[in-house]
């Protein structure tokens, strides 16, 4: 279906751009969802979808914004979905905060990790596109499809947060094991899915 | 279980709408400032993502994308 749009050499291009950007898919995505099984997932689901919806891709735009919009979407409808719901339980919560990925990292990555995911999802996807992911405000922006100074404000109480918690060392378990703020976060999710902006158009 | 809406959240919802200063003003992230330890850790967090080899899995979906057409 739509296979004439493209030549060969565009969907070439457009296949090795996908192809470069699913490590920082899989890293986003992991970031977002914390656990590598789900993260994988979903990063499988964006490729689909990217996939179905290349002839929408701007060539020399970028690949990784352009990915994120959908990753971020799909990741939002999952949610709300709760297709991810049924993970929210203790002992994934116990799984998830206590054995990160990569063994060898220092134990402040595994801290920085679990204080990450504590924090509301539109914090913590604005601190990864920035702070982790590398991208300006601006673009960062784009991507979650609000105004900018909205971000530098997410982005600016996602990294007081972790400033706390983390000169505390006290990270709370915030989502998961109390039933209020599990609610909380999901009434978030609905927040952060209302403002799709670009992402609607994916 | 679906909840009713808490409207708690509103609230802080459009407090952060609102853009703090002028908009516009940095085009890149404030790398510059000093940043706290973690910030440096935050982006290992990702970067030990982007450095693993990749799965099969991903691989045999990425070939099969092509056989579609």
């Amino acid at each position: 279906m739509g296979a004439t749009e493209r030549t060969a050499s565009e969907k070439a291009d457009f296949k090795r751009e996908l192809t470069e950007v699913v490590p920082h898919l899989r890293a986003f995505a992991r970031g977002l969802c914390g656990r590598a099984d789900m993260a994988d997932d979903l990063v499988q689901e964006t490729l689909l979808k990217a996939w179905a919806a290349q002839e929408r891709f701007q060539p020399g735009t970028s690949m990784r914004a352009w990915t994120f919009v959908i990753l971020r979407n799909a990741y939002l409808t999952d949610m709300r979905r709760n297709r991810f719901r049924g993970e929210y339980d203790e002992t994934v919560a116990e799984r998830v905060l206590t054995a990160p990925a990569g063994q060898e990292e220092p134990i402040h990555l595994s801290d920085m990790h679990r204080a990450l995911l504590t924090l509301p999802p539109e914090r913590r996807e604005a601190l990864l596109l920035v702070g982790a992911g590398g991208f300006s405000y601006e673009e960062a922006a784009n991507i979650c499809g609000c105004a900018v100074g909205t971000i530098k404000s997410r982005v600016g109480r996602a990294r007081s947060a972790l400033n706390t918690m983390l000169a505390d060392g006290s990270i709370p378990k915030r989502s998961i094991e109390d039933d209020t703020a599990h609610r909380a976060i999901l009434e978030e999710l609905d927040d952060v899915a209302a403002g799709q902006g670009v992402a609607a158009r994916s | 279980m679906a909840r009713a809406k808490p409207y708690a959240m509103n609230a802080q919802q459009s407090s952060e709408q609102q853009p703090e200063k002028g908009a516009g003003e940095a085009k890149k992230p404030p790398r510059k400032e000093a940043q706290p330890e973690w910030a440096n850790g935050l982006r290992k967090l990702y970067d030990s993502v982007v450095e693993e080899p990749l799965p099969d899995s991903f691989k045999d979906l990425l070939s099969q994308l092509d056989a579609k057409d």
